[in-house]
C-alpha cells in the first residue's frame, strides 16, 4: 500500500478543501452557515455519514460492481447507498440521542442531496485509494467541510450587522465573503 | 402553459441560478470556460427534461411516502445515460467536466422541479417547464463562464478577445474568482431584473 494516510488527510482537509477549492457542498454551505451552532451540528452529521459512506461505497465498488462487471451502475448504486445510510443515521440518532436529533432537524435528511457525500464516494474510486485511504479521505473531506462551514458561520454572524448596499444583501455578499475565504485557503496550495 | 410562458418563467421569473439560487456546485465548479458552461448546461437540461417527463408520467403511481427515493432512481438512471453518451461521443468534454457529470444526480434544480412542478402537472407541460428552466440554467452558466474566461484568459469560447498582451487575471479561473464573479453577477443581474420589473409594470 503505497499511500501516505497523513498526506491524504491533510490534503483533503486543507489543500483540496471541498467547499473552498472543489465547490462541493455549496448548498448546505450557504444554507446552514447562518449560525455557528447549526453549522457545528451539520458538520458532525456530515462527517459521520461521509466516513460511513466512503467505507460502504468502497466495499460496494470492489465486491459488487467490479466483481460483476457492473461499473456503469456506479452512480445509481452510490446514491442509493447514501440515501439508505442517511435514513439509518437519522433513525439511530433519533433513538439514541433525541436532543441531537432535534438540534439537527431538517438538515439530516438533506445530507442525501449534499453533493459532497456522493462526490467523496466517487473521488475515492477515481483516485484509486485503498479501503483505509478511502475512509481517511472521506473523513478528512468532511472535516474540511466542517472547518469551512464553521469558520464561515462566524464571518456571517458578523456580516449580518454590517451596513452593505441593498443589491448586495443576502447571497451576493455571502458569495463575496466566501471568495475572500477561498483566497485564504488558496494559501494551503503549496503545503503538499 | 404555452411555450413563451415556459421560457420566460425559466429564463427570468424562476431563473434557477439568479432567482432561486439552486445548483450552486456545478455553477461555480465548471464555469472556468464558456464551452464547459454550455456543455454542463445542456447535460443538465437533458436530464431535467427527461426526469420532468418521466416523473410527470409516473406522478399518479408513485406513493407520496416513497417519492424521494423514486425520484432519485429516475434521475440517477438518466444521469447515467447522459454520462455514458458523453463518454462515448464527447470524451474530451466528459473528462473536462469529470466528477460533475455524475453529480448532476444531486443537483437541487432537478429535485426542485420534480417536487414542485412535474409531480403536479401533465407530461407536455412538465417537458416545457424542463426546457425553460434548462435554458435559464444554461444561459446563466454561459454568462458566468464568459465573464470568468474573459477576465482570466482574455477569451470567450476559446476565441481571443482582449488581444495577446492582456495580462491574464488567473484568479478568475481559480476557485476564489468563481465566488467573486458569481457574487457580483448576482447583484448586477438582480438589479437589472428589478429595473425591468418596474419598467414593464410587473409584466416580467
Amino acid at each position: 500500500m503505497g499511500e501516505n494516510l497523513f498526506i491524504i488527510l491533510l490534503g483533503s482537509i486543507l489543500v483540496n478543501n471541498f467547499i473552498m477549492s472543489r465547490f462541493l457542498g455549496i448548498c448546505p454551505f450557504l444554507g446552514v452557515s447562518r449560525r455557528v451552532e447549526t453549522a457545528v451540528g451539520m458538520s458532525l452529521a456530515v462527517t459521520f455519514v461521509m466516513a460511513l459512506a466512503s467505507l460502504i461505497t468502497y466495499l460496494m465498488q470492489v465486491y459488487l460492481l467490479d466483481a460483476l462487471g457492473l461499473g456503469y451502475l456506479q452512480t445509481i448504486v452510490f446514491i442509493l447507498v447514501i440515501a439508505v445510510l442517511v435514513q439509518l443515521v437519522e433513525m439511530a440518532i433519533g433513538k439514541f440521542s433525541p436532543s441531537l436529533y432535534r438540534a439537527l432537524g431538517v438538515y439530516l435528511p438533506l445530507i442525501t442531496t449534499n453533493c459532497a457525500v456522493l462526490g467523496a464516494a466517487i473521488l475515492n474510486i477515481t483516485e484509486g485509494y485503498s479501503l483505509l485511504g478511502s475512509v481517511v479521505n472521506g473523513t478528512g473531506s468532511a472535516l474540511g467541510f466542517g472547518l469551512a462551514i464553521i469558520l464561515f458561520a462566524g464571518v456571517r454572524e458578523r456580516l449580518e450587522d454590517a451596513d452593505i448596499p441593498e443589491v448586495f444583501k443576502g447571497v451576493p455578499s455571502t458569495l463575496i465573503a466566501a471568495g475572500l475565504m477561498s483566497l485564504a485557503f488558496l494559501g494551503f496550495q503549496g503545503l503538499i | 402553459m404555452d411555450v413563451q410562458k415556459a421560457l420566460l418563467n425559466g429564463v427570468i421569473t424562476e431563473n434557477p441560478t439568479f432567482r432561486l439560487v439552486l445548483g450552486m456546485c456545478p455553477t461555480l465548479a465548471v464555469t472556468t470556460a464558456a464551452g464547459n458552461g454550455l456543455a454542463m448546461g445542456l447535460a443538465t437540461t437533458a436530464v431535467l427534461v427527461g426526469s420532468n417527463f418521466l416523473i410527470s408520467l409516473l406522478r399518479n403511481f408513485i406513493p407520496s411516502k416513497v417519492r424521494i427515493p423514486a425520484y432519485i432512481v429516475v434521475i440517477a438512471t438518466l444521469v447515467t445515460v447522459v454520462d455514458l453518451l458523453m463518454k462515448a461521443y464527447l470524451p474530451a468534454l466528459s473528462s473536462a467536466l469529470g466528477l460533475y457529470i455524475p453529480l448532476i444526480v444531486v443537483n437541487c434544480i432537478i429535485f426542485a422541479r420534480a417536487e414542485s412542478f412535474a409531480s403536479k402537472n401533465p407530461p407536455l407541460e412538465s417537458v416545457l417547464d424542463g426546457i425553460g428552466i434548462g435554458i435559464g440554467f444554461t444561459l446563466a452558466l454561459i454568462l458566468l463562464a464568459s465573464v470568468r474566461e474573459l477576465l482570466g484568459a482574455g477569451s470567450i469560447f476559446g476565441v481571443n478577445i482582449l488581444g495577446p498582451d492582456y495580462p491574464k487575471a488567473l484568479i478568475f479561473v481559480m476557485a476564489p474568482g468563481g465566488f467573486f464573479s458569481l457574487g457580483l453577477l448576482l447583484a448586477a443581474v438582480n438589479r437589472f431584473l428589478d429595473y425591468l420589473h418596474r419598467r414593464t409594470g410587473g409584466l416580467i
